[in-house]
């Protein structure tokens, strides 16, 4: 197989962001999508870092996925706000019982 | 076995390549039982073994502080948050939320198709062309690394007196040595203050300036505090409604 390249990062990139999108898209537990995020996250961050070790763009890679990494500390912390409200005025974690909003 | 070790580490391309695999094979894996498990907290589980992969990946690529950072962060915090959240939302019947068979089915379908489509446009491209094509000076980390390999390896074999070539293997374990040391901390700490030196030292003086990534720290800065806020805001403990009480509000 010789050497490990940037394609070889880039489809373990792809792998974790499809993972992602299909966690997000079939689960019905409110925590079980936020995890799908976070996969989707993790396979941008390391196309960011292989970028930034295979081509001259240097550093810029590295910094773009530590803040990727800070936003999604934050948004997970959001979010998960958002679930333990939604709990309570739900009793359920059922993301498609909250339909109250549509039109 | 070690033996075998190293025949299996010859056949995928040294130790690195061996690695690679190693948790390349561990997050996929991870990140596919994470769709595929019901139970949340077996998935949060598989989330740990997916992302510390990742980390994993970062060192590999000489990220160390990135590496660290993502053990730091989400292993050991935003993974802990989502366990809480499992704790304090799951009761009995809710811990484990069925997705219908026809849903599943559709869902790794879609997926499938994405996954064939992603493969098949970064399998396409010319990743060494492009690379070449970037107007910024210089070559990648791993075309340098490899050329300073290449040059001590041929400093060693043409050594002529045994006393140049002790003296070009200690060129040779230095380098190693520095390369493990890790090189990003202070970069990406000076970046951060908007201070180039991996971009501006050494270069011609008619070279523009690059700068940093003190707008975006600064910002960020401040979007961490407002999320802590309306965190804590959106979380308040509240009027709950009683299980008894029938209808949902």
């Amino acid at each position: 197989m010789g050497e490990v390249g940037l394609e070889a990062y880039l489809f373990v990139g792809a792998v974790l962001f499809v993972c992602g999108v299909v966690c997000m898209a079939t689960k019905r537990n409110g925590i079980g999508v936020l995890m799908g995020v976070e996969l989707v996250l993790n396979g941008a961050n390391i196309n960011f870092v292989a970028f930034s070790r295979f081509t001259p763009l240097g550093l810029d890679g590295q910094a773009t996925a530590l803040f990727v990494v800070v936003l999604a500390a934050a948004e997970a912390a959001v979010a998960l706000a958002i679930a333990l409200n939604y709990y309570n005025n739900h009793l359920t974690i059922d993301v498609d019982r909250g339909n109250e909003l549509q039109g | 076995m070690t033996y075998l070790l190293e025949q299996a580490a010859n056949g995928v391309g040294g130790t690195d390549g061996l690695l690679f695999w190693t948790f390349a094979i561990l997050s996929c894996v991870g990140a596919i039982a994470v769709v595929a498990t019901q139970n949340v907290v077996r998935m949060a589980f598989w989330l740990v073994v997916s992302l510390g992969s990742v980390a994993a990946l970062f060192f590999l690529l000489h990220a160390d502080f990135l590496g660290a950072a993502q053990l730091l962060i989400y292993v050991g915090g935003t993974v802990v948050l989502l366990v809480f959240g499992v704790m304090l939302t799951a009761s009995g019947h809710t811990i484990k939320v069925q997705t219908s068979p026809a849903e599943t089915l559709l869902g790794s379908g879609v997926g499938l198709i994405l996954l064939c489509v992603l493969i098949f446009s970064v399998g396409s491209v010319d990743w060494k062309d492009i690379a070449q094509r970037i107007p910024a000076a210089g070559d990648s980390p791993a075309v340098v690394d490899a050329r300073e390999d290449v040059r001590l390896s041929e400093a060693i074999a043409s050594a002529a007196t045994p006393e140049a070539k002790s003296q070009a293997e200690q060129a040779q374990a230095e380098v190693q040595a520095r390369r493990q040391s890790g090189r990003t901390i202070r970069q990406l700490g000076l970046s951060f203050f908007g201070l180039r030196p991996d971009r501006n030292l050494n270069q011609p003086a008619n070279q523009p300036l690059a700068t940093g990534y003190l707008l975006p720290f600064e910002i960020i800065s401040i979007h961490l505090l407002v999320v802590l806020i309306g965190a804590a805001y959106l979380a308040r403990a509240k009027r709950r409604v009683t299980p008894g009480s029938g209808t949902d509000l």
